[in-house]
């Protein structure tokens, strides 16, 4: 059990950090800012899940995250906005918009996938 | 405006920068499959979305333009969160590839190997968001031009 999250810690660290390689050698800002939102948590974590769970049980969570990555949505653009508009900490924004992805992401699967 | 590839990215990039972000990867790795295996898969496949990262990566560049700029003397508070801001809304064009990303692994994983449809859906990923990003700069300037013939 403890090896499995080990292995698990390691492969997502690896792939969020390949991903993040890529970002950090693209230009513009805007373009590289795509990654921010690459799919590096859920390639690592749908892997491992076929591999212990199957296909069936992988596919279901991605229905799920259909609505996490809407949030995801909300969630960045509200930091776009604060950034630019606001000028804010780049902490606090980021940090304090976690509640507002939880609030969609829970309520567009309690609406509409649940 | 052309995309380009800047290796001195890289060699600028300090250790921590990448283990902060090994870390937190790693972390939300570790507990999408929890959150999976105690709320069921669900729940466990919201977190597949969670913006683990963002907010450390989002920090370290604003850290590192504000870096920049003081090292020629200016202060670099403002820059180096409007450079953050435009990195949030490369992020927020991404996370509409990252719907379409979901969407198709759910349509296509049960009936297809599961390694041909990972690497073709991340494919599909990079091309919406590239669409998308494509697609909103001409938009941007036809808005700018408007602005500007109104004042």
């Amino acid at each position: 059990m403890l090896l499995q999250l080990l292995f698990r810690f390691l492969i997502g660290g690896a792939v969020v950090c390949a991903f993040a390689a890529v970002s950090d050698v693209l230009k513009p800002k805007r373009f590289a800012g795509l990654f921010g939102a690459a799919p590096s948590v859920a390639l690592a974590t749908l892997s491992l899940t076929i591999s212990s769970q199957g296909k069936l049980y992988a596919a279901a969570e991605t229905r799920s995250m259909i609505a996490g990555a809407a949030a995801f949505f909300v969630y960045a653009f509200c930091a776009t906005w604060l950034l630019l508009k606001r000028n804010a900490s780049s902490l606090l924004v980021t940090v304090s918009l976690i509640p507002v992805w939880l609030v969609v992401s829970f309520g567009l699967w309690f609406l509409l996938l649940r | 405006m052309s995309v380009s590839v800047d290796f001195s990215g890289l060699r600028q990039a300090r250790w921590y920068r990448f283990a902060l972000r090994f870390f937190f990867g790693g972390i939300i790795c570790v507990l999408a499959g929890m959150i999976a295996d105690k709320y069921g898969r669900g729940v466990g496949g919201l977190f597949l979305a969670f913006p683990a990262i963002f907010p450390a990566s989002a920090t370290l560049l604003e850290n590192q333009q504000k870096e920049k700029k003081e090292k020629v003397g200016l202060h670099g508070t403002i820059r180096g969160r409007k450079v953050a801001g435009v990195d949030a809304a490369g992020a927020a064009m991404g996370s509409i590839g990252l719907m379409v990303f979901a969407g198709v692994v759910w349509q296509l994983l049960s009936g297809h190997a599961p390694w041909l449809v990972l690497l073709g859906v991340t494919v599909i990923w990079f091309a919406v968001s590239v669409a998308i990003w494509r697609a909103r700069s001409p938009l941007v300037h036809w808005s700018k031009r408007k602005k500007r013939r109104e004042l």
